[in-house]
């Protein structure tokens, strides 16, 4: 058998990318984010991103082997990366058990039950994020203020988010400039001090990732670019028009979830769209969702949904917007 | 309180009712008649949708079955006379007689017999396989074993047998329809009149080479030595493209040819064991050296 | 005799005693410059002596000479971009056979009536790009391109685009942007043609792998079987798992090493065979790498899934009939996908379904 030759259609060689490969590279990504928060937030970081990787994987393997019956797939490192993910979206201090459901709807319910890796039309960790957000509403919205390595888990001292102070603030009648004063500065807000969920604190480690990502080519630059962008712009001119009651674009990237959700969450290979002209136009509908829901919204803070909006809209765009083919243009001259 | 409730039920009772008088016009609007007949032939038949008759559904059939004048050329493989009979008799119309068919595999080149010259390292379908190259044997004809027809079939007539690699076709399941001869690249499949106690004798072979290379590739393939055809009192079989066939309707099942045959490529099967044990199997043969 | 797929073909076999030379071909080593010959008897001798396009594609080099009435050409490309990694043949003639080549473009560019001719040479071939140069000052009308080394550089409609920013329609021919594309291969040939009255017979093929002992490129005639040529590089490695004829992106894997060199084997690679097996498939997990890939901006994720659901209708208005089998897309998926396989299956299911409208 094996002195016979083997044929099988060209291509003969295959590039050593792997999907396992892949998820571990998101994994590595993730780690500088992961760093910063363990050093802001303490134990809870630490029980909180193990509970939900551990959940993840668990729930994941219990369903492939007792209801699917198929090979294994937790190799594949999709579920490691989503415990991540659901983690970096939490507060500190939640209780375990609430982490233990919100791992189930993720892998069970956002992407099992369609059939696995590759088949779920919305981002799994999102979806657990917004069922714990509408379930938990208290215990989701208690954000822990950062205050170094030895505080407690679940008793630590709590404070809002940047977002939500501005939210309560202009609801309450207070102008931007008196509120600039309570929330902390760009400088802080860059390095991570500031309230927030585990992940989405540290906008410079969340860029060292992106780079990485953009380095090993994981990702392309158009869906974060993309996202971005429109925020900038929108309420670039939003703040143009009345800065004393709409925050200026910097506050907008920096604070709350825009950079973890546009260079993690919304990259998410199965729940992206499939050519650059669509991911580039799926990048703007969630830069536009976030802000209208930050601005005008009931939540202060919109990311989780509009990507899980944006996601309903993705086979749309796969079925609508093609690529340019190659020789296409040439046809109008 | 129960002022509410009485509020809810009357306005939601007359919201039904809109609805309901919208719907019956609508319906009404848009009607389009079709012969009640149409229906009746449709639940006759075994709803099986396989296409075997030739229409995309047993619809479809129906349809057909209602508009035709005679039932000539049309017929429901899968559910055979009895149903084209009912069928016959709700629509005033006569059935002729089809002879049941049953699928075949026009090959027997198993491992032992067609030894493997290569490996086939890609995605398990006999259309690639086929559109690739020879396959994984010298025999350009015979069966891929990568089992399309498997999957074509929806009436789980077909398995593929470990031992031969070879599918195997149940003829109690097997109801003709024919979608395993359309799936197969290599057009081995043939549909062949059923037979009592389903017996059968066929050339289980598709090679249309001549005697040196086909036999080379495989020991149990036609050679095109007309033995069969010399030994044959009906004019049963005929030989085309260096490939013997039998003609099922001519056959009488008188079993000589399959004695007769020098490499065995004639298979018979549900006959009960003949009792002189046949040397011609161990007769050394001549081929033709390849030309 | 049986070709590359192993099915049964009609062949002349040849039975050679010695060497023996008919007296028309001039076999001197010498470099003949001057163009004798008038536009059409070039291309007569083209068609007499049996030159083909030598990249790999075999297509009869008379035809792509003749330009349709109704058409324009203004450009020759002269393809140096080796059309696949692993081979060198292109790379190896161009070094050895600069002039020649040279002279070849010269009788090309006058038999399509052209003045312009541009040699597309990839970056990692600074040896062959200086040469060539060199080489062309003494030539007028030719400039030498030097090109972006990546796959596939040396597709035709890729080559044009990078070298004239014109991109080929789909299902149009390089002729309608108003250039034609030779390969360095074929060159050589018209010279040998034209200038020594030399009929294609042989052909410059690498021979290479990890475990060939004495990998490079060798001259050989067609009809060679490939065993010999192994061979003369070494023999067949204990290890070989695969033999392939051509790259090892659209190579064919043979299954029988007797088959023989034709006019469009430009290679024959040897696979180990711990290399040679594909590995397990994984379920697609949307990555677009496929698409990114795609030097003709296909989605082949979706016309893999078309051609495995067997809705062949949506696969033709997807282009999938631009597709050009080289490659990327399976070479790139990470969960292994066998891309391409389904693709080729579709794409000619569809240019069935075409061919049967078309009678129709």
């Amino acid at each position: 058998m094996s002195n016979l030759l083997k044929v099988s259609l060209s291509p003969h060689i295959h590039g050593k990318e792997t999907t396992q490969k892949l998820m571990f590279g998101v994994v590595i990504a993730l780690i500088p984010a992961l760093l910063t928060s363990i050093f802001f937030f303490g134990y809870g970081a630490l029980i909180v991103t193990a509970t939900s990787v551990a959940s993840c994987i668990l729930f994941e393997y219990l369903i492939v082997k007792f209801i699917i019956k198929k090979p294994l797939t937790i190799n594949d490192g999709s579920a490691l990366v989503t415990g991540l993910l659901l983690a970096f979206n939490l507060p500190s201090n939640i209780p375990v058990f609430i982490i233990v459901i919100g791992s189930f709807v993720s892998v069970a319910v956002a992407k099992m039950t369609f059939g696995g890796l590759g088949n779920n039309p919305f981002n799994p960790a999102l979806v657990g994020r917004v069922f714990m957000l509408i379930s938990f509403p208290v215990q989701m919205t208690s954000w822990p203020v950062p205050a170094g390595l030895n505080t407690g888990y679940t008793d630590a001292v709590t404070g809002a988010t940047p977002l939500a102070i501005v939210k309560e603030g202009l609801k309450n009648g207070e102008s931007l400039s008196q509120l600039m004063t309570q929330i902390p500065t760009p400088a802080q807000m860059f390095f991570g001090q500031m309230g927030g969920s585990m992940g989405e604190i540290a906008a410079m480690a969340l860029l060292l990732g992106f780079i990485w990502l953009l380095y090993k080519k994981i990702i392309t630059w158009h869906i974060p670019v993309s996202i971005l962008a429109t925020i900038v712009a929108f309420t670039g001119i939003l703040w143009l028009v009345n800065p004393e009651k709409y925050a200026d674009p910097l506050f907008h990237v920096l604070a709350g979830g825009i950079l973890l959700g546009a260079i993690y969450m919304a990259t998410d290979y199965v729940t992206s769209p499939m050519n650059p002209k669509a991911m580039l136009i799926y990048g703007c509908g969630i830069g536009m969702l976030t802000v209208i829901i930050r601005v005008w919204g009931a939540y202060p803070e919109g990311v989780s949904f509009a990507i899980l909006i944006m996601n309903a809209f993705v086979p749309l765009l796969n079925t609508y917007i093609k690529p340019k083919r190659f020789g296409e243009e040439v046809k109008n001259g | 309180m129960g002022h509410t409730i009485i509020i809810t039920v009357i306005s939601l009772s007359l919201l039904a009712l809109l609805a309901a008088v919208i719907l019956y016009f609508i319906a009404q609007k848009f009607k389009v008649y079709e012969d009640p007949r149409i229906d009746e032939v449709q639940a006759l038949l075994p709803a099986a949708n396989c296409g075997g008759c030739g229409f995309a559904g047993c619809r479809n059939f129906a349809e057909a079955l209602v508009k035709a004048e005679t039932f000539d050329g049309l017929n429901c493989p899968v559910g055979g006379a009895p149903v084209m009979a009912e069928a016959a008799q709700a629509l005033g119309k006569e059935a002729p007689v089809v002879d049941p068919l049953v699928a075949v595999l026009l090959c027997n080149g198993t491992p032992e017999q067609r030894p493997r010259t290569s490996v086939y390292d890609g995605v398990p379908d006999c259309r690639i396989a086929h559109n690739l190259y020879i396959g994984e044997t010298d025999c350009s004809y015979g069966c891929l074993g990568k089992g399309d027809c498997v999957t074509a079939c929806t009436f789980g007539a077909i398995y593929m047998s470990k031992e031969t690699s070879l599918p195997v076709i149940i003829d109690d399941k097997c109801v003709a329809c024919g979608n395993c001869v359309k799936a197969c690249p290599r057009n081995i499949i043939e549909l062949r009149k059923k037979a009592k106690k389903d017996r059968k004798i066929y050339v289980a072979c598709s090679n249309c080479d001549k005697g040196g290379p086909a036999r080379r590739a495989c020991k149990v393939a036609c050679i095109a030595c007309t033995k069969c055809v010399k030994v044959c009192k009906f004019d049963a079989i005929t030989i085309e493209n260096n490939l013997a066939y039998i003609d099922a309707l001519k056959c009488t099942f008188c079993r000589k040819c399959a004695t007769e045959c020098p490499t065995g490529s004639i298979l018979e099967i549900n006959f009960p064991p003949k009792k002189p044990a046949p040397e011609a199997q161990n007769e050394t043969i001549k081929v033709n050296p390849e030309v | 005799m049986i070709d590359a797929t192993g099915f049964r073909q009609t062949a002349v076999y040849i039975d050679t005693r010695g060497d023996e030379w008919i007296d028309t071909i001039d076999r001197s080593g010498d470099i003949n410059r001057e163009i004798k010959l008038s536009p059409e008897e070039i291309i007569q001798k083209c068609l007499e002596t049996g030159i083909v396009g030598l990249g790999g594609a075999t297509f009869p080099s008379h035809v792509k000479l003749t330009v349709p009435a109704g058409k324009r050409c203004d450009l020759l490309i002269i393809n140096g971009a080796e059309c696949e990694p692993y081979l060198t043949s292109d790379h190896r003639l161009m070094l050895e056979k600069g002039e020649e080549i040279l002279t070849g473009t010269t009788i090309l560019m006058k038999a399509l009536r052209v003045t312009k001719a541009y040699i597309g040479i990839e970056n990692n071939k600074k040896d062959a790009i200086g040469h060539i140069t060199k080489l062309a000052e003494g030539f007028p009308g030719i400039t030498v391109y030097a090109l972006k080394v990546k796959y596939p550089q040396g597709a035709e409609k890729q080559l044009i685009k990078a070298l004239t920013k014109r991109e080929v329609p789909s299902g149009k021919l390089p002729l309608d942007v108003n250039a034609v594309v030779h390969n360095v291969g074929t060159a050589f040939a018209v010279y040998e043609a034209v200038q020594k009255n030399k009929p294609l017979f042989e052909r410059v093929v690498t021979i290479t792998g990890k475990s060939v002992p004495k990998p490079g490129n060798y001259f050989v005639r067609t009809g060679t079987p490939v065993r010999f040529l192994i061979e003369a590089a070494g023999g067949i490695p204990e290890n070989t798992g695969k033999i392939l004829s051509g790259g090892p992106m659209m190579g064919k894997a043979v299954s029988n090493p007797d088959i023989p060199v034709v006019k469009g084997t430009s290679g024959i690679v040897l696979i180990p065979a711990d290399e040679s097996l594909r590995n397990e498939m994984m379920p697609c997990i949307r990555c677009a790498k496929c698409v990114m890939a795609c030097p003709l901006h296909l989605e082949p994720y979706l016309l893999m899934t078309l051609s495995e659901k067997g809705d062949f209708e949506r696969a033709g208005r997807e282009r999938i009939t631009d597709c050009m089998e080289c490659g990327s897309c399976s070479y790139t998926c990470p969960a292994d996908r066998p891309l391409l396989d389904y693709i080729r299956l579709g794409k000619s299911t569809v240019i069935k379904m075409a061919r049967k409208q078309m009678i129709k």
